[in-house]
């Protein structure tokens, strides 16, 4: 098949392409140019930076493919960044990258893999797919600490049909090790952390920049409504954190509500971070359908565990409580190793 | 392969690099020193510079030897105005980015800049340029050929004009890509004129300003004063040799390649008829270019179904990582930028036959049938 590799200029998307070409697929590499500033200016961290872009041209120069640099910097304004701000804004915590999972990699990156004749999409996600009895699983990655799925909850049978993760079957230390038997220049390269965009590594920098609206400073107020101090504006803090608050109080205090309308955070005590209901948006089943039984487990943040839980319609009851459950962020539902479907926690309780 | 980004660059004509590689070798002297080894190189480069001058139609103290067309379109643009104190400039929206980089940088640095607009056809009006020159502008840049779109500028026009309003203003033409259609500097009027020898058949890295004798250009690149003082550095004499060597076989062959080229390119478009449109007609752009636009299609997608079908074909101005941006030429001519991407550059060269153009058309509609 031909196969269209987006290449990050990082390892796992590397070494993602070469075992694409080992299998004997016909590779295309491609990098999406997915952010120039407002100001045009470069981006420092991410895969969209000139030399992240040029280490996943020499890769591919290396394995001999046809390499293209595709600009895709409108659709990410659109989907990713604009979303990004409006989120904080509103008081949430957005993921920018499931937001870019969804709105750019396994749609329009899909759709445009079509239109370069290419069958199938590949990229360095830890995850795996496994076609059985003529329907697309999505199961966690073989490394349980560089499992990706939680970010991959979007996918549904129409686009798992034409994916591919193949570093998903790997362990980390596996995929470095194959990058070094390939004598890739990605083999040792450190792993990249940082929102692409952003840059510098702080989100508040960034929004204070291209949204100064949302440094509008507030009081910080207790549970009982007594204030307690003031923040720098609601898109500052996350609920959950503890730290850099600036409230003393003997006690660690926890955020544990933003209201964006009043420019309000609530701090309150780790058992007032309780809930034991997600109200979850946006839904998609990897099946196309939800299951039959509706005990999951719910994994609500990127590196946490998925706990005991039951989807009924857009609200999920956890079987325990949770604490510092943060609204914009994913929950994914899981059954063992199997993602079953997902969507974005807006309202918790 | 079928190669048709002779506008990006074009393979050395046959004899060039023979001709140079004496003085990669043993001719390899500095042509500055007083010795035997540098006078050969010296000779050399003296000759190179009397067969350039003579292509040119100038003495051979007019033509300077630089390190490409980028070079010495910044010395063009920067020389007089810089030569004048503050010195202003007056140029056009579709110039190449050396030209407009130049001017947006001396308008920086405080000097007065204009930009004129363009056609819808990318032309200039020669009296919308002398209108906006002033006793302040020192130089007016208005380039003979667009690299995108090939589209020819009335350039003797507009030096009359420009001269009409003020005799003391220098006029340059960046001829990058006009080499082809003849570049003599007394027919064209101007002081100042860029050539990259990559374009006609010679070597990357070297190229000519020519400088109109009495016209003051302060250098951009300051040292040992070689080239009479207006551009420092030991000069590439291999380069300067190649340079000489792709112009005399570019021009003895320039009947033939207009006529092989036009021809390829009628035939390629005659085949594409209703599919894609010209966005300049004919009879105002080089003869090598076939600009089109391919309503509904984006030209990255495009280019990239053609280079799986080996043809190597262009859109706009690559940027830095490689990526396709709408090109500010198409901009300045009124497209916005979604049509802008609709469109392709193909360019043909002098190792074209006419037959290429039939073969391109077959890949071309191949590439787009795809696409439905």
């Amino acid at each position: 098949m031909r196969v269209l590799a987006a290449m990050s200029g990082g390892v796992d998307s590397s070494v993602a392409a070469a075992s694409m070409l080992e299998a004997g697929h016909e590779v295309v590499g491609v990098t999406l140019k997915l952010w120039s500033g407002p100001n045009g200016e470069a981006p420092t961290a991410g895969c969209c930076t000139v030399s992240d872009a040029e280490d996943a041209r020499r890769v591919a120069a290396q394995l001999d493919i046809p390499y293209y640099v595709l600009d895709y910097s409108e659709v990410f304004m659109d989907g990713v960044v604009e979303r990004f701000v409006a989120d904080y804004a509103s008081g949430r915590t957005p993921n920018p990258c499931i937001e870019c999972n969804r709105t750019v990699k396994f749609s329009r990156l899909l759709d445009h893999a079509a239109e370069l004749e290419c069958d199938l999409v590949v990229t360095g996600h830890y995850a795996r797919t496994r076609l059985e009895g003529g329907r697309w699983r999505l199961l966690r990655g073989v490394d349980a600490a560089k499992d990706q799925s939680y970010v991959l909850s979007m996918l549904d049978q129409d686009t798992l049909a034409r994916v591919r993760f193949p570093v998903g079957e790997f362990t980390k230390d596996e995929t470095r090790r194959r990058a070094a038997e390939l004598g890739l220049r990605t083999a040792s390269k450190p792993e990249s952390q940082d929102i692409c965009f952003v840059g510098n590594g702080d989100y508040r920098d960034f929004l204070r920049r291209v949204a100064p609206e949302t440094e509008r400073p507030g009081p910080i107020v207790d549970t009982d409504g007594r204030r307690v101090g003031e923040h720098r504006g609601v898109a500052t803090v996350t609920v959950g954190q503890r730290r850099g608050l600036g409230v003393a109080v003997g006690e660690p205090r926890y955020v544990v509500e933003v209201r964006p309308d009043t420019a309000t955070v609530v701090v309150g005590r780790r058992e007032d971070l309780a809930v034991r209901e997600l109200v979850v948006e946006e839904i998609s089943w990897v099946a196309g359908e939800p299951p039959a039984d509706r005990d999951v487990e719910v994994q609500y943040r990127a590196h946490g565990e998925a706990v005991p839980g039951v989807v009924g319609g857009s609200v999920v009851t956890l079987a325990e409580p949770a604490f510092g459950v943060a609204p914009g962020q994913t929950a994914t539902f899981y059954r063992g190793d199997e993602v079953l479907g997902g969507g974005i926690i807006t309202a918790t309780r | 392969m079928l190669y048709l980004d002779h506008a990006a660059t074009t393979p050395m004509r046959p004899g060039v690099w023979e001709a140079m590689a004496p003085y990669a070798a043993d001719a390899f002297g500095n042509p500055s020193g007083s010795h035997g080894v540098s006078r050969r190189a010296k000779n050399a480069l003296e000759e190179a510079r009397e067969r350039v001058a003579a292509h040119l139609g100038c003495a051979p103290a007019e033509v300077v030897f630089c390190g490409g067309g980028t070079e010495a379109d910044n010395l063009a643009v920067k020389g007089p105005a810089f030569a004048a104190g503050r010195g202003g400039v007056v140029t056009v929206a579709t110039e190449h980015e050396a030209v407009l980089e130049s001017a947006r940088f001396l308008h920086r640095l405080g000097h007065p800049v204009t930009i004129v607009g363009v056609d819808r056809f990318g032309r200039v009006d020669p009296d919308e340029v002398a209108a906006a020159v002033g006793p302040e502008t020192a130089v007016v840049s208005v380039m003979a050929a667009n690299n995108e779109t090939g589209t020819l500028q009335p350039v003797a026009e507009v030096a009359a004009a420009v001269k009409a309003a003020n005799p003391k203003t220098a006029v340059h033409t960046d001829a990058v890509q006009a080499f082809m259609a003849g570049v003599d500097v007394d027919e064209l009027g101007v002081d100042l004129l860029t050539l990259a020898a990559h374009k006609f058949g010679g070597p990357r890295g070297v190229g000519v300003l020519y400088v109109r004798r009495g016209v003051q250009i302060e250098p951009v690149l300051h040292g040992g004063g070689q080239e009479m003082g207006r551009r420092s550095g030991t000069v590439n004499v291999a380069g300067a040799v190649g340079m000489a060597a792709a112009m005399d076989a570019a021009a003895a062959d320039r009947e033939r390649f207009a006529a092989d080229v036009a021809e390829a390119r009628r035939r390629f478009e005659a085949a594409l008829v209703g599919k894609a449109e010209r966005t300049v007609p004919v009879d105002h752009t080089l003869v090598q270019h076939s600009h089109l636009r391919f309503a509904g299609v984006r030209n990255d997608t495009l280019l990239i179904r053609l280079d799986r079908r080996g043809v190597a074909a262009a859109a706009g101005s690559a940027c830095q990582s490689g990526a396709t941006t709408p090109s500010h030429v198409l901009v300045a001519m009124g497209y916005r930028p979604d049509e802008a991407r609709e469109c392709v550059r193909f360019t043909f060269g002098w190792t074209t036959r006419p037959e290429d153009g039939d073969v391109a058309a077959g890949i071309v509609l191949d590439a787009l049938e795809a696409n439905r």
